[in-house]
């Protein structure tokens, strides 16, 4: 699923002909595909199923990752997935919310994934639904302040159904995390904060699949730290930060696809069961 | 339901805008299990104690974070929670504002902000508390409804009808204690809808707020003079009620504004907006807070040295009539 999801963002970059996210979006294909694929509970016949597992891209320039894995999940159709930022499409560069297409809400502006995460686990716990909620944000996402401030108040609340997952690939727009704000340890900021703490190498499928798996304890909230190369996948955009908001050339693209073809995941099928 | 009679409104006047508004909120609740409300550590400063001691499942302090509160807020109503998120003006209508944009506008969640203490009823807390520009903030996020009822009595029944009100909703609290009453007996209320109040042909006070009751003050003072005025309480700034705005401006020479805001983008400005493009647009004076960070006091020195009491709104009419005539 990753390596289709991986080609779906190469050819839709290309052919929208516009410049996009491609490096972060990248970065975050091996998570999406192991929420899309293994952990999140979706039923794409009934996208509002009440009891449908809750995901927020609150990392919203991350689209690149979410809609090819909702085409993957069967959420929206390649027809829909072909508007990619063209005038009017319900897939631009942020999400919009559209229940109906699986986006849970509207982001872009960041720092607010997390608080609206932690009101819907909230409501999740007052109206004993068994639904989980997973929020994804960026390394450089968490210098908003406002995501701390739901950090707290998901601990104070001991929401174990909430999970983050922080794409923590080292790099933001202007460059590199650490010139620009400094994180230390992500993990032991989030276990500093209360939360039950996991780091993996956000590109490890088994690994992922190992971490969301694994069981959590009662009354915290939960992250998952995954470690990741922004552009993965494609060797000439791996950490080249140029590539966090660029158009793809003819050039480009056929390089990166020959690239991701010599990696052996050029071809996947989208059909496959594995993420 | 709380019953209006001249004897709970002289008792709601005393406990003022935020008592009141928390025994609302008590009163709807009974009736509303899926009512949620937040406080950003200021539940006993709104008038939410007795709500927290007697509904403590439906309250939420969310600790001394604005920001997250709104998007806390936005969370459960997309869960089918309706919620009110509450603390003072500037903490929502500023330090949230772009929260209240994402959540409530952009994402139309049903959550009711409801701002505390707005205009400058916080007295000598100062300015870093007042609400000198909330509206024109709130007002320019789409699909917000913006709304300042104008007493005790309007705030019932403002919660009445938010909590009726599937939608993102500002509410704008102003007043102190020993807030002067404007309705006496039951009254309709209608989101949208402005109430007349007083009819007069000679010029047309349109108020929201706690300058409702200072309007009808002024109209009194011009009564005497032989200005008869009419008075309408524009309790819903967004979107404004431009019928009855229109059928005002039908009747007189000249509207006056009077809001507890500064005078840039609120209710002077909603209505500027409104009639700007009307080929006979009838005159218009525009009466609030200077656009100033001024030297504070108690609320009733800051309403005096600002002219928003009534024989001075009454003056200030009286010359802009005058005006008109030369």
């Amino acid at each position: 699923m990753a390596a289709f999801m991986r080609r779906k963002i190469l050819d839709v970059s290309y052919t929208c002909g516009l410049t996009a996210h491609l490096g972060g979006g990248l970065s975050m294909v091996d998570v999406m595909a192991v929420l899309y694929g293994h952990v999140l509970r979706l039923d794409p016949k009934t996208p509002r199923w009440p009891d449908r597992d809750r995901f927020i891209l609150s990392k919203g320039h991350g689209v690149l990752g979410f809609y090819p894995a909702l085409l993957a999940a069967g959420l929206i159709s390649e027809e829909v997935f072909a508007t990619f930022q063209a005038n009017g499409s319900a897939l631009i560069a942020h999400p919009v919310m559209n229940l109906d297409l699986g986006i849970e809400s509207s982001n872009g502006s960041l720092g607010h994934g997390l608080s609206m995460g932690v009101g819907i686990a909230l409501a999740a716990r007052k109206k004993r639904a068994g639904f989980k909620t997973v929020v994804l944000l960026g390394d450089g996402e968490c210098n908003e302040g406002a995501v701390w401030e739901a950090v707290m108040l998901a601990a104070q609340l001991g929401l174990d159904s909430l999970t983050a997952v922080v794409d923590h690939n080292k790099l933001q727009s202007d460059g590199e995390s650490r010139d620009i704000m400094q994180v230390g340890n992500m993990a032991e900021r989030f276990a500093a904060f209360g939360w039950h703490a996991l780091e993996v190498d956000g590109h490890d499928i088994d690994a992922l699949v190992t971490a969301f798996d694994a069981p959590a304890p009662a009354g915290r909230p939960r992250v998952i730290v995954a470690h990741t190369i922004k552009g993965k996948g494609v060797p000439f955009m791996e950490n080249d930060n140029t590539w966090h908001h660029k158009r793809l050339t003819k050039a480009d693209h056929e390089a990166a696809l020959a690239a991701l073809t010599a990696r052996g995941g050029g071809e996947a099928a989208a059909t496959e069961d594995a993420p | 339901m709380m019953e209006i009679t001249p004897r709970t409104a002289r008792q709601w006047s005393r406990l003022g805008s935020r008592g009141i508004f928390g025994q609302a909120i008590l009163s709807v609740a009974e009736d509303h299990p899926e009512l949620m409300v937040l406080s950003a550590d200021l539940g006993n400063s709104s008038g939410l104690d007795r709500f927290k001691a007697a509904y403590p499942d439906q309250f939420l302090n969310t600790g001394i974070a604005e920001q997250n509160m709104i998007g806390v807020a936005a969370g459960l109503a997309k869960e089918g929670f309706t919620v009110f998120a509450t603390s003072f003006a500037p903490f929502i209508a500023m330090r949230a504002s772009e929260q209240v944009r994402m959540n409530l506008g952009y994402m139309e969640m049903n959550v009711k902000a409801v701002a505390i203490g707005s205009g400058i009823a916080m007295g000598l807390l100062g300015n870093s508390h007042f609400g000198l520009e909330d509206v024109a903030v709130m007002r320019a996020i789409p699909n917000l409804t913006v709304v300042c009822p104008a007493d005790c009595a309007a705030i019932i029944k403002t919660v009445e009808a938010a909590v009726a009100f599937d939608g993102p909703m500002y509410i704008r609290l102003t007043g102190a204690a020993n807030n002067p009453p404007v309705y006496t007996e039951d009254f309709a209320f209608q989101i949208g809808r402005a109430i007349p109040l007083r009819d007069g042909g000679d010029v047309g006070l349109v108020a929201c707020g706690t300058m409702v009751h200072v309007a009808l003050r002024a109209a009194d003072a011009l009564a005497e003079q032989g200005i008869a005025a009419s008075v309408i309480d524009m309790h819903t700034l967004k979107p404004l009620d431009g019928a009855a705005l229109d059928a005002l401006a039908a009747r007189v020479p000249a509207l006056v504004t009077v809001e507890e805001h500064t005078v840039i983008g609120g209710l002077g400005s909603a209505v500027a907006e409104h009639t700007a493009a009307q080929p006979d647009r009838v005159r218009h004076l525009a009466l609030g807070l200077r656009d100033a960070f001024v030297k504070t006091g108690q609320y009733e020195y800051m309403l005096e040295q600002e002219g928003l009491v009534g024989p001075a709104v009454a003056e200030r009419v009286r010359a802009f009539l005058r005006e008109e005539r030369t």
